[in-house]
């Protein structure tokens, strides 16, 4: 565990600091963690976890502003994790609890298969035509921001706040996708 | 889509943090609310005539020092359950003995008192109105409130939204003692602590569904 913080949480304060390099580490290391949490206890449903997966880690990164940098790291997105499984039970009518405590589960879980989320291809989608293409830009062909941005006629900063508000966008239909 | 094209996706996106960013929007919040309340105690209901004279006594502010106590506490408690894996309960303890505390004092205040008295004391002259006035002025900070913690990341939706709804009842309270010339404990208690509570269970039931994220 002490382990697990030690290495996350440097790089959840570089991120913090804009530090994207380290914040995309950080989220490949922490969408392992996640995949095995949720695996586990979606063992019904094994197509859900991928998918919950994704919608956790949007979380992680457009509420990063709330986490104490005195903190523990691994609580807090344990707490977002058990969070978005409670969240996914109670929208799929599940009944069924998460221990509180379950946070040494987390820290512990071995990694699983990288999969492909279905939920958000198909909330893609629904985006307006000019932050899909940016989205794609940016995902697909590997563009920076700024060459992304340009193939759409937006400035940097243009394209910045619009990838900024496509992920807002794409975080909340996610969560209505599977309905 | 691949989760580790949407990790390039966010890392994207990733410019610097400011270090206490959603703390600083709550209090934000609080400050545009408290206005927006004040507002509305001036021209809705008016200041109390004798509210030059009421500063200089001693209940005016003890009402004053209860109610923001209450705020206090429930603000606390947003800030932190606001906060993924961020514990409540001292917020939580620090407004509970609050809450004791005056009623503890309202009680010895009304055991010393005749039975008709206590009756007096008890309906004040604005019973009928007080808990409802307060529940009233406490929706609009209550609003913003829950807005802004919508944004932050509540885990525990119906607590956080009770908070929100101590918050913003606690700071209304206060800002009705500017109108309301009540000055025993036993109302102040009742009625008082009522309109706080009506607030937090608008609130927390609000707060079910609309901190959902």
């Amino acid at each position: 565990m002490d382990e697990l913080e030690s290495t996350l949480k440097p790089l959840m304060l570089d991120g913090l600091n804009g530090d994207a390099q380290a914040h995309a580490r950080l989220l490949k290391l922490l969408s392992e963690r996640l995949r095995a949490y949720f695996g586990r206890r979606l063992s019904a449903s094994p197509d859900d976890v991928e998918d919950l997966v994704q919608e956790t880690l949007l979380a992680v990164h457009l509420r990063r502003a709330t986490y104490d940098r005195a903190q523990p790291f691994t609580a807090w997105a344990h707490a977002i994790a058990r969070y978005k499984l409670i969240d996914h039970w109670r929208r799929r009518k599940i009944r069924a609890t998460a221990p509180l405590d379950d946070v040494a589960d987390f820290v512990a879980s071995a990694p699983l298969d990288t999969d492909a989320g279905l939920d958000l291809t198909r909330v893609l989608s629904t985006l307006p035509a000019r932050q899909r293409a940016l989205v794609e830009d940016v995902k697909v062909q590997g563009l920076s921001l700024s060459e992304a941005g340009l193939r759409g006629g937006l400035s940097e900063g243009a394209a910045k706040v619009a990838l900024h508000r496509a992920l807002k966008t794409l975080a909340e239909r996610l969560r209505h996708a599977d309905r | 889509m691949q989760t580790d094209e949407l990790i390039d996706l966010l890392a994207a996106d990733a410019g610097p943090v400011a270090r206490s960013a959603p703390a600083q929007r709550l209090a934000l919040g609080a400050g545009v609310g408290a206005i927006a309340v004040f507002l509305l105690v001036l021209f809705w209901l008016g200041l109390r005539p004798d509210l030059a004279k009421a500063v200089g006594g001693g209940f005016f502010w003890i009402k004053t020092a209860y109610t923001s106590a209450l705020g206090a506490a429930g603000f606390w408690a947003v800030e932190r359950l606001g906060r993924p894996g961020v514990s409540a309960s001292r917020p939580a303890g620090f407004g509970a003995a609050v809450l004791l505390l005056f009623v503890l004092a309202a009680m010895a205040q009304g055991v010393g008192m005749s039975g008709p008295a206590r009756l007096i004391a008890l309906e004040g002259v604005s019973w009928t109105v007080c808990t409802r006035n307060i529940a009233i002025l406490a929706a609009p900070l209550l609003a913003i409130t829950l807005l802004i913690l919508r944004q932050m990341a509540p885990t525990r939706p119906t607590v956080a939204g009770f908070a929100a709804g101590a918050f913003s009842g606690g700071l209304a309270a206060t800002l009705y003692g500017l109108h309301c010339p009540e000055a025993t404990f036993v109302f102040v208690a009742l009625w008082y602590t009522l309109g706080v509570a009506v607030s937090a269970g608008v609130g927390a039931a609000v707060g079910r569904w609309a901190l959902r994220w």
